[in-house]
């Protein structure tokens, strides 16, 4: 993957009437690269990718298809090519014309042609299912093939309206697995649109998390999920708890923070003295003892036992919300949970503590 | 015993009726059903079994002959009747279809607010009577009506144009006006239920407007548009007030010899061999084209 732009969503914005559907987004996407749009239904991330595609235009902003400026261009004008959440299989059409449907134009030879469409019938295995009428397929097949038809075109970008939403949950999994390995072999740059994010963090390189037609946040998964820079997207991202805290003082690159039932506490960060900040904790990263020092104690409400992990609702005085724990079952004697009414001691490691600005 | 027998009988047919589709289904026809054996199928046995027969004089000759088929198909004045008649119920095919596709897809594609009022406003022709509507056309197309007077009071004529009224044209004008709703209403719902991402995907695979009309659209409208036309083609093939209002003695179709046969001429059994004979024609027409543009359509990809 090279750090090349290759297609440039420039200040854009859409509006429906009064509603501010993509509010001046700006997203820089490499060649090759797998990229989502991540976001709760209605937050703009299908608007913006029909716009990549040609469906809609902006009412201000540009988009640029490798440098060049292909924001009024309709779609059929557009290097690109979209996998419908619907599929949109044409149905008077067997799934071999429904693969050669972009081929027909570009006057292939007829072997030429063949080749081209059988070669995609294996790369989604479904050889031999050429003569399928559309209306014989089962939703996942369904989705094979509407991914062949866009990418036997060999579109410079594959957009992804939310592929995988229609399948059932292992059928999902097999795919995701499938589209990120096909994804890195055919080496084509991938849009994909989901409101899920596993999804989006198990397939993607690079995540632009939307809410409310504004991008939040631009970074790998890893990242988004380490790093959030904001209340949304770290609340939208995995489970978190937040923390008030007063920052009180400074010394280089560290601050004094000021988190009130939790202590006081250094952490690196920008915020200036006086500052009121949101810190956030992972639940995942607190471990919990029935004796420590140096910890914050607590009491548990609830426990829930989930095979694996098991989840806990912590009293902390001083707190208005329970503080949520999660802890990997790794020891094989059950006895090591906590029972609701146990007294706990609660600790982290250092660089756990997320500071986020106030909103 | 027999009673008994006879509640057993009741439970197994109760029990048949709850379990068979077919026998549930039959039930909820025979109104319908009872009233279209009286009224449609009786009289046409009849009108068949007439066929056969041969008018002497005043008398029937009930012994089994071909005699009127071969009169029906063999008498030149006849052929050209039947030849006339479709030709004209061709014409009026056509030009409905070709004229009510378009503004089908207008309502369907185009229209996005109160759907429901332009359906409405397309089916007015419909709400005065047919025999009105092909009188107004008289009105528009007569030695003084409309388009002549106007013509003239523009001084582009100085003489009424004798060409509009009294012929094939006048008959076709009128039928393709009185049966454009029919047409309409089919194309609109088949346009009507087509998937819009469909068209997305098209042109998203490289399609223009027009291709995307030409393997879309078109293609799966096309049970809409075989509806539209043999709901013309059938009932205008053997259309009778037209020609006799409008169509002069140019205009004349098959219905309008049938008519004469059973009424002026009283050979009932000709007349009845003439309509079986183009009601076999107007089927036999009808399961080609379906066939042909079936075929025709299967090879757009």
């Amino acid at each position: 993957m090279s750090d090349e732009t290759y297609l440039n969503i420039d200040h854009v914005t859409k509006r429906f009437g009064k509603v501010l559907a993509v509010n001046d987004a700006q997203i820089a996407i490499r060649r090759g690269e797998f990229f989502s749009l991540l976001g709760p239904s209605g937050c703009g991330k299908t608007t913006l990718l029909r716009m990549i595609a040609g469906f809609e235009f902006p009412d201000a902003g540009e988009i640029y298809f490798e440098g060049m400026r292909m924001t009024d261009e309709p779609p059929h004008m557009r290097p690109s090519n979209m996998v419908f959440q619907s599929y949109a299989i044409f149905p008077h059409l067997n799934v071999f014309n429904n693969i050669a449907y972009g081929l027909r134009r570009e006057r292939l030879a007829r072997a030429e042609l063949q080749r081209r469409v059988e070669d995609a019938l294996v790369m989604i295995k479904l050889d031999g299912f050429g003569p399928r009428g559309a209306n014989e397929l089962s939703g996942g097949q369904r989705q094979r093939v509407a991914l062949a038809r866009a990418l036997v075109r060999r579109p410079k970008v594959l957009l992804l309206d939310e592929p995988l939403g229609a399948l059932d949950r292992r059928l999902r999994e097999a795919m995701q697995i499938e589209l990120r390995a096909l994804q890195k072999s055919v080496g084509i740059t991938f849009v994909f649109v989901t409101h899920d994010q596993e999804e989006a963090l198990s397939m993607s390189d690079r995540i632009a998390v939307m809410s409310a037609g504004q991008v939040l946040q631009i970074a790998s998964p890893r990242e988004l999920y380490e790093a959030p820079n904001c209340r949304e997207v770290a609340d939208f991202i995995g489970q978190m708890n937040f923390f008030d805290g007063k920052v009180t003082g400074r010394d280089g690159g560290m601050a004094r923070i000021d988190a009130g039932a939790l202590g006081m506490m250094e952490i690196e960060t920008g915020a200036s003295t006086g500052a009121s900040v949101l810190l956030a904790l992972r639940p995942e990263k607190i471990a919990l003892s029935a004796a420590a020092t140096n910890s914050v104690k607590g009491t548990v409400m609830a426990a829930a036992y989930l095979g694996e992990r098991s989840h806990y609702n912590i009293d902390v005085p001083g707190l208005n919300e329970p503080v949520s724990v999660a802890t990997q079952n790794v020891g094989k004697i059950a006895s090591q949970g906590h029972e609701p009414g146990d007294t706990v001691h609660m600790t982290w490691p250092p660089g756990a503590l997320v500071v986020l600005p106030r909103d | 015993m027999a009673v008994a027998a006879k509640g057993e009988m009741t439970a197994r047919l109760a029990h048949f009726y709850r379990r068979s589709e077919g026998a549930r289904g039959l039930a909820l026809l025979s109104p319908t059903m009872l009233i279209m054996l009286a009224a449609l199928a009786a009289p046409m046995a009849l009108l068949a079994l007439y066929s056969f027969w041969t008018q002497e004089g005043y008398a029937l000759n009930t012994q089994f002959s071909l005699a009127q088929y071969g009169t029906s198909l063999g008498r030149q004045t006849y052929r050209a009747l039947f030849y006339r008649s479709i030709e004209i119920s061709s014409a009026v095919t056509l030009i409905t279809v070709l004229l009510a596709y378009p503004m089908a897809y207008f309502v369907a594609f185009r229209v996005e607010r109160s759907k429901f009022v332009w359906l409405i406003l397309l089916t007015i022709p419909f709400w005065t009577s047919y025999l009105l509507r092909v009188f107004a056309w008289k009105v528009i197309l007569g030695y003084n009506g409309v388009i002549n007077s106007g013509l003239m009071s523009l001084g582009l004529i100085h003489q009424p144009l004798e060409f509009l009224l009294y012929n094939p044209i006048a008959v076709v004008v009128t039928l393709a006006h009185a049966w454009a709703p029919f047409a309409i209403l089919p194309i609109y719902v088949n346009l009507e239920k087509i998937d819009r991402s469909l068209l997305e995907a098209a042109a998203d695979l490289g399609d223009g407007p027009l291709r995307r009309f030409c393997r879309i659209t078109f293609p799966l409208s096309l049970p809409g548009v075989i509806a539209a036309a043999v709901m013309i083609f059938v009932p205008t093939t053997g259309d009778y007030v037209t020609p006799t209002l409008v169509g002069g003695s140019d205009g004349v179709m098959i219905a309008n010899i049938i008519e004469v046969q059973f009424d002026r001429v009283g050979n009932w059994p000709l007349g009845a061999a003439l309509a079986m004979a183009s009601m076999a024609a107007v089927g036999i027409l009808t399961l080609l084209f379906v066939q042909a543009t079936r075929a025709a359509a299967a090879r757009i990809r």
